[in-house]
């Protein structure tokens, strides 16, 4: 434990990639192979189920610290990590010990089965003879959401480098589902083809977003143009007679969407497509907040299929008659697609796949027309593809690009603030933001992010001098400020009062040319949904 | 016998302020940060150590009379001394006695000892005046001694990886403390010239420092290889900062203690290093003064103030001042006259 902590911290303490590459392989090298796994498997995101419940970790931390309930919460409002705030409360440990990794993680595992006497007996024991470090891992190892700024990308690299193997066969035999018990890296690395589990889906090649003008790409004759549409990225796998549909989020959603499982006897054996998942009605899109309804329910009912059937627009194929194919050039690949495509759309016309339509440009000057159009096709940009581009793994520059549209926008009053977290602790950061319904001001939207540090004081002394009402952390203020907000997407919320619910809120600049008359209304949102809608 | 008013803190028996945000008649200052020492006051009053830099940073012709700690001045009946802070070197506490009853204005303070700064005295009071910057239990700060190695064996690792060691620190207090840590068998020390500024009135009126070079427009770059550079915190995303490649960058500041704060920050290494109390020297000092009435100011004023009534059953009350505390940004900082012209590289 103590040597995986210590390769948190040095990958903590470093923002270059090299370096937590480095920090890892060192890790790796003298890691016994149990708690190597195990460190692969939390890193990328998989970890024990929980069996510690977060009350349980308040009421021992509140008892062992000697601190009342209200100020641990005060003091979690502030840290706003769970498993950071306990190991910063809980007294210094003078008799430190160290276990395994893969020991603390059995005996966590194994606690699922105990009482809450022996669960308490065994947490407690262990807050008590950990350092601080350790103390944070091992908490972080009970509540989850271990991510400690390490990506896939990291990860691979580095098991490449210290097993000398490609890096794109171990982000291969990294995806989909294994299990790190009773595993070792060695044997999940070496796993021959046939030996492999085939619902696996490859790693998703993910697209940078331009920030260049696009001139500076070269001849638009060497890129493929696409839209951008707002759905849920996928792989469609067909392998032995079998369907696996995979999220980018590497869920396996098969029962999810009922609509692809005619593909089983339909692809052929050893198709992998890639592409975006879209509820469409009458030949027409429908945005992304029509399905998210559907996946957060455990079963789809006849009403949602009804309402929104969804498609695949299909923009890659990666594996073809059982062949990996993703060193072959975007342009080859796309053809394959074309051709598999064209002749199942013949022998299948309701098939659920669509081919994601080329956008035809001879010059930039069109592609960013065409970018400008993007909502009419309820799309949130263009994607730019190299012809020439292998599918590659994970976040790259070069190759891909995304070029999204201007985000919506709208103005809204100040109404409530609550203080920020950590070093914005005695700042009021997180603001409550109002539309106006006749003479009522409804709120909206919630948004802390996009105001610049000087702006921040500025609008923090202001509210503290503004103040009409304090209740717990939030202060109500006299509506007077407007901003300018910008978000993704727009939907209908029943839940809120102003009716609508926006995708990725945040502050686009403070308008201090307006008055709080002339902030924009509840029509003017409504009117924003029905033109997001269409 | 004090008030808070849109001033400042106000002993009008005395006719006098402490740490005024508005121009006054007289003020007492408890140490020279920009926040607790502002200008245009027609008089001020501080101890020895602190004038100089408030003549560097407010005016050379600015009134201010010199005392020394423990020093006695009756003021219309009211006896006024300064007592150590432990803050920064000249900071003080102010104690005030009139009729029998006292207060004491504690400005900012800490309880730990940094290795230059004339240790925190516990002076009995009725009425106690205390910052709440770090006044959460999940400020936990390490000794000095364990941070000062940390710094040097960081700066010892970057120089083995040919690369210059900067620390963010500030240039009154924070800077002299690490300078005067630093380990000079592993290389060359070098300082912004807003931190030399300070460092030429400690070295006048203290003591030496390890020797150190300013960087003005006599250094060659190219010879700044594998240095210990220390600059303040408004160095921060400049070209001047970016000239010192390649760098990596260290922030000494108790806000580091939180993960998510360091994270943000950017910075290749934090270091929890602050002039200010975390949350056992907070419940220390109130504890110590024997106050039953404790007035809050800057900080988690609103949880401080609840522990101190719920868990030692002392009256106390959150007061709204103009005090920053320990800021990590730019626009934050304390030592805003560190941006003026004259004083930049
Ligand atoms: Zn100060
Ligand atoms: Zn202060």
């Amino acid at each position: 434990m103590k040597a995986f902590s210590q390769l948190f911290t040095n990958i903590d303490q470093t923002t270059s990639t090299n370096e937590k590459i480095d920090a890892l392989v060192t890790y790796l090298d003298t890691a016994d192979e149990q708690d190597a796994i195990w460190c692969v498997a939390l890193l990328s995101g998989r970890r024990p189920k929980r069996t510690i419940k977060t009350s349980e970790l308040w009421e021992w931390s509140g008892e062992l610290s000697g601190l009342p309930s209200w100020l641990l919460a005060e003091s979690y409002h502030i840290v706003g990590d769970l498993a950071e705030t306990i190991s910063l409360v809980i007294p210094p440990s003078n008799d430190e010990r160290d276990h395994p990794l893969h020991e603390i993680i059995n005996a966590l595992i194994a606690l699922k089965d105990s009482d809450e006497q022996q669960r308490k007996a065994y947490i407690t024991d262990m807050w008590q003879h950990f350092g601080r470090q350790e103390l944070f891992v091992f908490n972080k190892l009970i509540t989850g959401g271990f991510r400690m700024g390490v990506s896939d990308k990291i990860v691979i690299k580095a098991l490449a480098k210290h097993y000398k193997v490609d890096e794109n066969i171990i982000a291969h035999r990294l995806t989909g589902n294994w299990e790190a018990h009773n595993n070792t890296l060695p044997k999940l690395l070496a796993a021959g083809d046939s030996g492999d589990d085939i619902s696996k889906p490859y790693p998703f090649y993910l697209a940078y977003p331009l920030e260049t003008p696009p001139q500076e790409l070269g001849s638009v004759g060497d890129w493929i143009i696409e839209r951008k549409y707002d759905g849920i990225r996928g792989q469609i796998i067909v392998r032995n007679q079998q369907l696996f549909v995979w999220s980018r989020g590497e869920d396996l959603l098969t029962e999810k969407f009922i609509e692809f499982e005619g593909l089983i006897n339909i692809l052929p054996n050893g198709t992998v497509i890639d592409g975006e998942i879209l509820p469409v009605k009458d030949g027409k899109f429908l945005p992304f907040h029509v399905m998210q309804t559907r996946i957060g329910r455990k079963n789809v009912t006849k009403k949602a299929l009804q309402e929104a059937p969804l498609v695949m627009v299909c923009y890659d194929i990666i594996e073809h008659n059982g062949t990996d194919i993703r060193h072959l050039s975007m342009q080859e690949r796309r053809t394959v697609l074309e051709g598999l495509l064209t002749t199942l759309k013949e022998q299948h016309p309701e098939l659920p796949l669509q081919l994601s339509p080329l956008v035809q440009c001879t010059t930039w000057d069109e592609v960013a027309e065409e970018r400008a159009r993007s909502r009419e096709y309820v799309c949130e940009g263009l994607m730019l593809k190299r012809k020439s581009s292998e599918y590659k793994t994970g976040r790259r520059r070069g190759d891909w690009w995304k070029w999204k549209v201007d985000p919506l926008s709208i103005d809204g009053v100040l109404l409530y603030a609550q203080r920020g977290h950590g070093r914005r602790a005695n700042l009021y950061t997180d603001f409550t933001f109002a539309v106006w319904d006749g003479d009522e001001l409804v709120p909206f939207a919630k948004a802390y992010s996009g105001l610049r540090d000087k702006e921040l004081l500025e609008v923090d002394a202001w509210i503290k001098k503004n103040t009409i009402d304090k209740f717990g952390p939030v202060r109500s203020v006299t509506p007077t400020l407007v901003f300018e907000l910008g978000f993704e997407g727009i939907s209908p919320s029943p839940r809120h009062k102003s009716g609508i619910a926006l995708r990725f809120p945040r502050i686009l600049r403070w308008r201090q040319d307006k008055g709080v008359k002339e902030a924009n209304t509840k029509a003017d949102l409504i009117e924003l949904l029905n033109a997001y809608r269409e | 016998m004090l008030t808070f008013d849109k001033c400042g803190i106000y002993c009008a028996q005395a006719g006098i302020y402490i740490d005024p945000w508005k121009p006054v008649d007289k003020a007492i200052i408890t140490h020279a940060h920009s926040d607790h020492a502002r200008w245009g006051m027609k008089a001020y009053v501080a101890h020895r150590l602190a004038v100089p830099v408030m003549r560097l940073r407010l005016g050379a012709d600015i009134n201010v009379q010199s005392v020394e700690y423990g020093e006695v001045l009756n003021i219309n009946g009211v006896k006024i001394s300064l007592h150590p802070a432990g803050h920064i070197w000249g900071s003080a506490q102010v104690r005030l006695e009139y009729k029998g009853e006292i207060w004491v204005v504690s400005g900012d303070y800490k309880l730990q000892a940094d290795g230059i700064t004339t240790p925190f005295e516990h002076v009995k009071c009725h009425s106690f005046i205390t910052e709440s910057t770090f006044g959460l239990p999940v400020y936990k700060f390490p000794t000095s001694e364990e941070v000062y190695a940390d710094i040097n064996a960081w700066w010892q690792k970057n120089r083995d990886e040919g690369k210059n060691s900067v620390i963010l620190a500030y240039a009154l207090g924070k800077a002299q403390r690490v300078h005067a840590h630093l380990n000079t068998t592993i290389g060359d020390i070098y300082l912004h010239g807003a931190v030399d500024n300070i460092n030429k009135i400690y070295e006048e009126n203290i003591g030496a420092l390890p020797i150190a070079k300013r960087i003005d427009a006599s250094v060659n770059r190219k010879d700044i290889k594998g240095a210990m550079i220390i600059a303040p915190p408004s160095a921060a995303d400049t070209p001047w900062l970016r000239s010192m490649q390649p760098y990596k960058l260290g922030i000494c500041s108790g806000w580091m203690q939180l993960r998510g704060t360091r994270r943000r920050r950017g910075a290749d290494r934090g270091f929890v290093l602050s002039d200010h109390a975390d949350w056992e020297q907070l419940n220390t000092a109130v504890r110590e003064t024997g106050a039953q009435n404790v007035y809050v100011t800057h900080g988690y004023k609103s949880i401080y103030s609840r522990w101190l009534e719920t868990n030692y059953g002392l009256n106390a009350t959150e007061v709204d001042t103009l005090y920053t505390g320990e800021a990590l940004d730019d626009t934050t900082d304390s030592e805003t006259a560190e941006n003026k012209p004259d004083e930049s590289i």
